[in-house]
């Protein structure tokens, strides 16, 4: 493995980014002219924005695309090294600048970011032809070199090859031949039959560097000169500093200014000192008075109390179906139910930071980038400089969970503000506590779903209304639209079932506390409230949760039925099982993956065991297989600790959560088994990132209805005095 | 001054003496391997071997540490046990966002030094102090028993 190399370079590359003020991600070049083992700078063949292969062998895969978790670099590399058939020894991946031209996400239209579970899908067929183009070359070449037709020339795993003749060459001896030729247009796809890579389970590339602590985050950045920053926000949102007294933080050893700042999101104030500790105390001996004459000073339980009102009432139409009112007039049965979510923080391991060399005609960004082209233009306006003049470095991001991609460049905005107010042309490296990023907002919005659903005198479900209350994510961002909020609606609006008169509204919400995408976005809530509604309706009507959802997929929906059935499957479902067995089913598709899951309680003396979760996903053609059980584990767990106790509470205002011991999070002991099994596919990828996580808790819930006869209706379940050992 | 003896090596800082070991490692001796995730003992990411016992960093003053041998994860591979984990977990392909993972590595390999053949339940008394939001849990359960099984 190269891998150990690799990180030794990039440090290098790092130090020699500081001292030459030259970007992070370009030296790879600068960096080997200087170890002198790449050979001189420009004997890489560098046919496209996305491969570069250089004399010593290696493959450098370029990632437009931020590596927070979810294992994208090995994806990517993956789909060039296919069509490359390079060595996998010898391939590896640096985050790619930012550039909208060359590195715009396919999904997003010309914007660069990583988001939507697009990664993958969006770069399929462009890596692929990255990937096949760099291998026309090197088959050229050698072809040329050895005066042998092209077409019988073979690539094996790293080597150009004429069998006929017995010549080979590794790739790096014909990169400087290749790298004269012209690029073609048009190349040859492989045949996926005859796929050596993808579908197979590479290793990931980040592993080594990712178990001996040697990968670089944003944290572990140190520039020559640079000043750590730690902040104080406001405790309401929307208050501003009045004033503020330093005097007693500067008294500090090591503290170099005391700074108020302020940005578009929010006011507040910075210490600035050599290193953190110093800053971090420094910062609590700050006395800062705050205007709160215009924040937000409400508490959950009166949104809650407010949201429920509002439900009462129709909404605007997402999606109509049939006459709901005319058919719920002649249901011979309904059933009403009242779900309640509360906010959420992302609370990833890394608190959130950045770092930051602002000067007058450039500015220069360390930070693992979700949202490239926003966040370039968002620093680009603060300081009134061309974008291109804001030079963003990749670095690998210790969780995101949406949280990295705001819309409003939050923390981005908020280390450069700082940098300018005050006046250094150090870097500077802001860093949160875990109390100011558990704190700063840009949650999961709160929400209050009503469900109701007529049936008819055979149980027959012939009407379904539902109505969704809370916050819009979009309004107020680039991505809003004077239309209704789709990221409110998706997974109720998009609804599989075959219900003849069906209506689902929303009552958009406007309150001061921010808000943001959190792992799977609109399914977070849409999945429990409509899964946990049908196993309502299937109690009631005393039918099995498996064969009423089968019955109620149509036709098209084909993709669901197939996982459907496969987790029904794998679990046995249809099987006998004990009475202290309980199982819990649910069925969702987010960002075009449909994932089905059964959840296996076991009813223990003192309480509930959770002793496996059987997940079954179609996420079209599986690039890594592995990667993809991997993310369905892991969204598994992610929505496991909200469904079990995530919830962000406000009180006149401020928020009552604050750290690990206030917001649990999942734990080992927690943790179930889980078996993934993956339907095979042809289609093109799908993506994966977040469309494990919605499902995990309306299985579980619906698991706990199946033992008690109670439905679950509010999440998180701490609290509902149930106990799980 | 204070010395510190860190992976067998004597390293003298100027830290405050209330200064938390993980501070004094990240930003005064440049081992950034160690991280900060809650800064009260709650997460378990700044995990750091103090005399061979698995101890959380960022609430442990340096002034406490100076007589202590500490281990922290840019060296814990130099020992069979910790060589052992490292191994297991890039066979397991672990980490994830890969934060949380030094802290990990150090306590299974705290775990594993004392206790070579861990049931379950004793991975999860030595494991649950550190957490992982990606929620590597099943992959690092395996992974400590491919470690057990190779140092067996």
């Amino acid at each position: 493995m190269s891998t150990a190399e690799n990180h030794a370079s990039r440090r290098d590359v790092l130090k020699a980014a500081a001292a030459l003020t030259v970007a992070f991600w370009l030296p790879r070049g600068a960096g080997a002219t200087q170890q002198g083992a790449e050979g001189a700078a420009g004997s890489a063949l560098e046919p496209n924005a996305f491969v570069r292969i250089g004399a010593d062998d290696t493959v450098t895969v370029l990632a437009k695309h931020l590596e927070m978790g979810q294992g994208v670099y090995t994806g990517l590399a993956t789909i060039v090294a296919e069509e490359l058939d390079a060595d996998w020894k010898n391939v590896r991946v640096d985050g790619a600048p930012a550039d909208a031209k060359r590195y715009n996400n396919l999904a997003f239209g010309p914007m660069q970011g990583t988001g939507g579970s697009s990664s993958i899908s969006n770069s399929y067929d462009q890596l692929r032809k990255a990937g096949a183009t760099a291998r026309a070359l090197l088959v050229t070449a050698a072809a040329q070199r050895w005066k042998v037709p092209a077409a019988d020339v073979t690539v094996t795993s790293g080597i150009v090859e004429h069998k006929p003749s017995g010549k080979r060459a590794q790739f790096g001896e014909l990169v400087a031949d290749a790298a004269k030729l012209p690029v073609p247009a048009d190349v040859k796809l492989k045949d996926p039959a005859t796929f050596k890579l993808i579908g197979k389970d590479a290793a990931r590339v980040d592993s080594r560097d990712k178990s001996s602590g040697t990968a670089m985050f944003t944290q572990d950045i140190h520039l020559p000169g640079m000043l750590t920053a730690a902040v104080i926000h406001a405790p309401l949102y929307g208050a501003n500093v009045k004033s503020f007294d330093a005097t007693k933080a500067k008294a500090i050893k090591g503290v170099k200014s005391v700074v108020a700042f302020e940005t578009p999101v929010r006011s507040g104030v910075a210490v600035l000192a050599a290193d953190f500790w110093t800053a971090k105390k420094a910062a609590e001996l700050v006395s800062v008075e705050w205007d709160d004459s215009a924040a937000f000073k409400r508490s959950s339980p009166e949104l809650f109390a407010e949201y429920r009102e509002l439900a009462k009432q129709p909404g605007a139409s997402a999606r109509q179906v049939g006459d709901v009112a005319k058919a719920f007039g002649s249901a011979a049965r309904t059933i009403e139910a009242t779900y309640e979510f509360p906010f959420l923080a992302h609370a990833s391991m890394e608190p959130l930071n950045c770092v930051v060399r602002v000067a007058a005609q450039d500015c220069e960004v360390w930070n693992g980038e979700q949202f490239q082209t926003v966040d370039q233009a968002a620093i680009a306006k603060l300081l009134g400089l061309p974008p291109a003049s804001v030079k963003l470095n990749q670095l690998y991001a210790g969780g995101s969970f949406g949280r990295r991609a705001n819309p409003h460049s939050d923390y981005l905005l908020e280390a450069v503000a700082i940098a300018k107010a005050a006046g250094v042309s150090e870097p500077v490296k802001m860093v949160w506590t875990r109390e100011v990023d558990m704190r700063a907002g840009f949650y999961r919005p709160m929400y209050v779903h009503t469900l109701k659903a007529g049936l008819d005198q055979d149980g027959k479900l012939v009407a379904w209304q539902h109505r969704i209350v809370g916050q819009s994510i979009l309004a107020g961002t680039a991505f809003g639209g004077p239309g209704l909020d789709t990221s409110s609606v998706e997974g109720a609006s998009t609804l599989p079932y075959d219900i003849p008169n069906l209506s689902v509204e929303l009552h958009t919400t406007k309150l001061a506390v921010p808000i943001q995408w959190w792992r799977s976005v609109g399914s977070t809530h849409t999945a429990f409230s409509t899964e946990c509604f049908l196993d309502e309706i299937a109690r009631a009507t005393k039918q099995d949760p498996y064969a009423m959802r089968r019955a109620l997929l149509s036709d098209e929906h084909t993709r669901h039925k197939a996982v459907l059935e496969l987790v029904a499957n794998k679990s046995g479902w249809t099987q006998p099982r004990g009475k202290d067995e309980v199982w819990g089913l649910a069925l969702h598709e987010s960002f075009n993956t449909v994932v089905g899951q059964v959840v296996q309680l076991r009813r223990m003396a003192n309480g509930f065991k959770l002793e496996k979760v059987i997940c079954a996903v179609d996420c079209g053609l599986a690039v890594n297989p592995n990667i993809v059980a991997m993310q369905m584990e892991s969204g598994i767990g992610y929505g496991l600790a909200a469904a079990l106790s995530g919830a962000i509470t406000l009180k006149d205002g401020r928020i009552e959560q604050g750290n690990f011991d206030d917001y649990s999070v999942l734990r080992m002991n927690q943790m179930p088994a889980i078996d993934v099994h993956i339907l095979p596919s042809t289609n093109k990828p799908t993506g994966v990132g977040e469309p494990g996580t919605p499902v995990i808790a309306p299985a579980l819930a619906n698991a706990l209805a199946a033992a008690s006869g109670n439905s679950i209706r509010t999440l998180p379940l701490a609290g509902q005095g149930i106990t799980f050992v | 001054m204070l010395t510190l003896d860190i992976n067998g090596k004597k390293f003298e800082t100027d830290a405050e003496p209330d200064t938390p070991l993980l501070w004094v490692l990240r930003d005064h001796l440049g081992m950034t391997g160690s991280k900060y995730g809650c800064g009260k003992a709650l997460c378990g990411a700044c995990t750091v071997h103090v005399d061979g016992a698995a101890t959380r960093s960022c609430v442990l003053p340096v002034s406490a540490a100076a007589t202590m041998k500490i281990t922290t994860i840019e060296a814990v591979g130099n020992s069979t046990v910790g060589k052992a984990v490292q191994d297991a977990w890039i066979a397991e392909n672990v980490p994830q966002c890969g934060y949380c993972q030094s802290g990990q590595v150090m306590s299974a390999t705290a775990l594993l030094t004392t206790n070579k053949k861990p049931p379950d339940a004793d991975i999860d008394a030595a494991m649950s102090g550190n957490i992982c939001r990606c929620a590597t849990y099943v992959r690092i359960r395996s992974a400590i028993k491919r470690a057990a099984s190779a140092l067996a």
